[in-house]
């Protein structure tokens, strides 16, 4: 089994600060970590791997320092890594991106691609399934479980708010996974060692199957009007009194608003 | 493309097991506000089995028209089948405007659809507006929280049409139903490419139905890393009861087994609005803030006073939730008694 797995660098957004008086992100010294639905994705391709065996090609797009993470995923068990950095991506929003991406993998032979349900510096959860479209492959998201069946189909369970669909898919297809379903494994010292010997191949526009007039800020319909601090709406009192006096605030507070 | 093409405002009507979600009646509301700016019509697309009944109900809340495709290929959510629909329907009406619950389902079609229509999304919206774009013409600038709620983003498509956007369950106001209102009530028939069914429902598990849906509450008692343990949640749980409201959670309460992932507020989990939310022993991390700060009245309970919860809440007690709820859960049970 061929399997390419799509990974993100993203900044750590539990760490990000707001600057209180410019109201920007202060992104200094917030570390840059792989998604953490992406890492969850790569840890099912190797699941694969180790119970079928398989071919695992890690991806990602992004500037030449996101070559980190896909060392990372050599050193998790990644089998080939491939970035692509070029100032024509620059600018794309989740449609330009994932077409990127999809030129990319028509490139390769696969038979499955993964990616991790949504990033956390977006939260858009738009790249996978928008990448199935334009591979025309059938897509699950929000998969909390994948095994091979003897017939080579695959058995996926997907998460939904009040129930979990379980699915049968056959032939090629895209999954998007969910973190919390698949504990990603520690990098061994082997294979920091072999990740180190291996290449993080990158590549540019002109090295994927793709019109570079649909890449980048111009292949993208959305644009970004503004972005400012959340408002944050002014505090209320706050009191450090005895047991006694604060269950007297509640009630009285709970009878003046009506609700007792 | 002309923009000018393309008009009226469209909300894809979820439901599941044939029951409209309430997030289709929430968007309807804010469709309604939309279109009466840009003077075009609401219209609802109803896809399911059986459910065409339903229609009028749409109406009720303010679609002026509802697109109904009955048939038993709808019966269930699956990607492929859906998309094909609404895939035909938009190409053949050209909507202005499309919205979606940020739900499971919602998220899985509206980005498959944007890739086959070449079209603009935006996720997880929390503000729509129109206003004026550069060419004259009127555009929907939807906001959205980014980098885990620490910032806001708006975002518009200039230059094509249809604008989509998915929008946050429990955001946007419903309409108030007014019965015997009017609309015009439409049959879709689709053509299916069945070829391309390539993804097989095996069956649907159900979560347990015992949890009412946190988002559909009243009063929440919400806990966090504060009340340690399942023990704890009891004491909320007892509060929660004499009021007549329910028990939700933090992120780390869900993640660490203590809590179902069902009851966790914030911005992985639901977006709550109701009357009184207490929050006893959470921090308030800026993407647990993202799930409550627009509840009616915020009570928070915690010993640190320097916890970021107490720059949301209406009043803060800086305390032992360990011993303040079991007292006011006793007091209240007095003062309900009366």
């Amino acid at each position: 089994m061929k399997i390419i797995v799509c990974v993100k660098q993203v900044p750590d957004t539990t760490e990000i600060k707001i600057d209180p008086v410019k109201g920007t992100l202060i992104r200094d010294g917030v570390p840059s970590i792989m998604n953490p639905d992406d890492k969850g994705g790569l840890e099912l391709a190797l699941r694969l791997k180790d119970q079928h065996g398989a071919h695992v090609t890690v991806i990602s797009m992004g500037p030449p320092q996101a070559d980190v993470i896909l060392r990372e995923a050599l050193a998790m068990g990644a089998d080939r890594a491939i970035l692509l950095s070029d100032r024509k991506f620059a600018g794309a929003d989740t449609l330009a991106t994932s077409y990127a991406l999809s030129g990319l993998c028509r490139t390769l032979d696969y038979d499955l691609i993964i990616a991790g349900r949504q990033a956390i510096d977006g939260d858009t959860a738009q790249v996978g399934p928008e990448l199935a479209e334009h591979l025309d492959l059938p897509q699950i998201t929000y998969v909390a479980d994948a095994r091979r069946l003897d017939n080579g189909n695959l058995l996926v369970h997907k998460e939904n708010e009040d129930s979990v669909q379980v699915l049968e898919v056959e032939g090629k297809c895209l999954l998007t996974v969910l973190a919390s379903a698949f504990e990603p494994r520690y990098m061994s010292v082997a294979g920091i060692m072999k990740a180190y010997e291996r290449e993080v191949e990158v590549w540019g526009a002109d090295r994927i199957d793709v019109d570079e007039s649909k890449l980048g800020l111009a292949g993208s319909p959305t644009k970004v009007f503004k972005s400012f601090p959340k408002a944050l709406k002014a505090p209320g009192e706050v009191h450090e009194v005895s047991e006694e006096e604060a269950v007297e605030l509640i009630v009285n507070k709970l009878k003046e608003k009506h609700i007792i | 493309m002309d923009k000018k093409d393309y008009k009226n405002v469209f909300v894809f009507a979820e439901q599941r097991e044939g029951v409209i979600q309430p997030v289709a009646f929430e968007l309807l509301g804010k469709a309604r506000d939309l279109a009466d700016v840009l003077q075009q019509k609401v219209v609802a697309l109803l896809l399911g089995c059986g459910i065409k009944e339903q229609a009028q109900c749409l109406v009720e809340h303010g679609a002026d028209e509802v697109i109904v495709v009955d048939t038993p290929e709808l019966k269930d959510y699956l990607s492929e089948q859906y998309s094909q629909v609404m895939y035909q329907i938009i190409e053949q009406r050209k909507p202005n405007i499309v919205l979606y619950g940020a739900t499971t389902i919602g998220r899985d079609m509206a980005p498959r659809l944007a890739s086959r229509l070449k079209a603009g999304l935006t996720a997880d919206c929390t503000k729509l507006e129109i206003q004026e774009g550069a060419d004259g013409q009127l555009d929907l600038h939807s906001t959205r929280p980014a980098f885990g709620g620490n910032l806001m983003a708006t975002i518009v498509c200039p230059n094509t049409r249809p604008q989509m956007s998915t929008v946050r369950p429990g955001v946007m106001q419903k309409m108030q139903r007014q019965p015997g209102r009017q609309g015009v009530i439409t049959d879709f028939k689709p053509n299916f490419d069945t070829s391309k069914f390539k993804v097989k429902l095996v069956e649907t598990i159900k979560a347990d139905k015992q949890m009412a849906d946190i988002a559909e509450a009243k009063y929440l008692i919400a806990g966090g890393r504060g009340v340690h343990n399942r023990e704890g949640f009891d004491k909320l749980q007892a509060l929660a009861d004499v009021i007549d409201g329910q028990v939700a959670s933090s992120r780390a309460m869900v993640d660490n087994g203590v809590m179902p992932h069902e009851c966790q507020v914030g911005q992985t989990g639901k977006t709550v609005r109701p009357n009184l939310y207490m929050a006893c022993g959470i921090s308030g991390a800026i993407q647990h803030l993202a799930g409550m700060e627009e509840s009616d009245f915020i009570i928070a309970i915690n010993k640190d006073k320097f916890a970021p919860i107490f720059s949301v809440a209406d009043l803060g007690i800086v305390g032992d939730l360990h011993k303040i709820v079991p007292m006011l859960t006793e007091r209240l049970k007095k003062e309900l008694e009366k």
